[in-house]
């Protein structure tokens, strides 16, 4: 058996989403934004909704997303895509619109909008890719950052009597009735990708049914913040993150009570 | 007994070598080349292309999204 006989057209199983453009990613290497990137992408695509799609850019390393995620983009003032989205989304009801954010833009400089936003119950999409640090501005403590975390503005650790304790913002969220569908998952195994994905989807079901926000978090890796190889990095993800930020779906208006 | 064959292309130039689908290949198909590509990153390739099952794993996982794979529709009978 020849590889090139597996290799044909009708042997295909898996390829980049054509959502996604050609241009090489700007993350690091093994940062977890390109993944996060993809199944938001692969999920526009499954549910035929990208030429009535929408996404708003942050400030962060994401602040290029718009580059990679092939669709209508708008890049927004650092933490004010919520209220971007809330006002694309109200001129333009018919069409899907999601924000993606990072910590910092979402649970520092944006906590007041994205606050409001979910508390409006803004029918919109919020993905949120929490790597408990300012990865694009070098790895300065974020409010997500963990108690006794070394970042750059937190050489000894973070010290929670000093410098206050990290902010569940997905938790809070889940408590606001504006709120429809509020999750939070990782993508660093093919488990947590598979997982992930069927939640963004959720999420935008959500939307299109005009339930509410839908807001999904996703736990991620900064290796060069964090100063760790990527492997070593989303090892160090599984011991430390998750058990402060615990994965699975919080809130679902939908499920079914037994 | 029959096996299921996969293989995997990976768009060598674009690879960053983060190393993350070597880690997640249940059959130890994958290793990081000794040379560098135009980027200067040590690159992604099969090593042992027998053991490739075309599970998708390395793909799911590959932040850059450069890896297709490939399925054998029937198993292989090995011998
Ligand atoms: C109004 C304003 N304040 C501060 C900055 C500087 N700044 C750029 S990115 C960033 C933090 C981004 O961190 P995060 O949202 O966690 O995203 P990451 O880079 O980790 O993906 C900051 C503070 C800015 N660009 N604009
Ligand atoms: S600095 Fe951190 S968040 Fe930004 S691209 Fe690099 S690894 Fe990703
Ligand atoms: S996961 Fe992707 S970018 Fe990383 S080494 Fe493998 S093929 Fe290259
Ligand atoms: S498809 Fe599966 S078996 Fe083949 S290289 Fe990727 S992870 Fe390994």
């Amino acid at each position: 058996m020849n590889i090139e006989d597996i290799i044909k057209p009708e042997n295909l199983v898996f390829k980049k989403t054509g959502l996604l453009t050609e241009k090489p990613l700007s993350y690091c290497p093994g940062c977890g934004h390109g993944v996060a990137h993809r199944l938001v992408m692969e999920v526009i695509e499954e549910m035929g909704i990208e030429e009535k799609t929408i996404g708003i850019a942050p400030v962060g390393c994401s602040v290029l997303a718009y580059e990679f995620m092939n669709i209508d983009m708008q890049q927004a003032a650092h933490g004010r895509a919520p209220a971007v989205a809330t006002g694309v989304k109200r001129v333009l009801p018919d069409h899907f619109v999601f924000t993606y954010q990072g910590d910092g833009d979402l649970a520092a400089i944006g906590t007041a909008e994205t606050i409001h936003a979910c508390n409006r119950g803004e029918n919109i999409t919020i993905i949120f890719i929490n790597n408990g640090i300012y990865g694009m501005t070098g790895g300065q403590m974020a409010p997500t950052t963990l108690p006794g975390m070394r970042s750059s503005t937190s050489p000894y650790g973070r010290d929670v009597a000093s410098m206050g304790h990290p902010l569940k913002m997905t938790e809070l969220v889940a408590h606001l009735p504006g709120t429809c569908y509020v999750a939070r998952h990782a993508v660093h195994t093919p488990a947590n990708v598979t997982k992930t994905k069927k939640s963004i989807r959720k999420a935008f079901e959500y939307q299109r049914d005009k339930k509410g926000l839908s807001f999904v978090e996703i736990v991620s890796n900064c290796n060069s913040g964090w100063k760790m190889t990527p492997v070593d990095s989303n090892q160090w993800m599984e011991e430390n993150m998750f058990p402060f930020y615990p994965l699975g779906v919080i809130k679902d208006i939908d499920a079914k009570t037994k | 007994m029959a096996k299921a064959r996969g293989a995997i292309v990976v768009d060598k130039e674009k690879c960053k070598g983060c190393e993350l689908c070597v880690v997640v290949c249940p059959t130890n198909v994958i290793r990081l080349a000794q040379e560098v590509n135009g980027k200067g990153y040590h690159f992604a390739y099969m090593e042992i292309p027998v053991a490739c099952t075309g599970c998708t794993n390395c793909a799911l996982v590959c932040p850059d999204s450069v890896i297709t794979v490939y399925r054998l529709k029937q198993p292989v009978s090995e011998n």
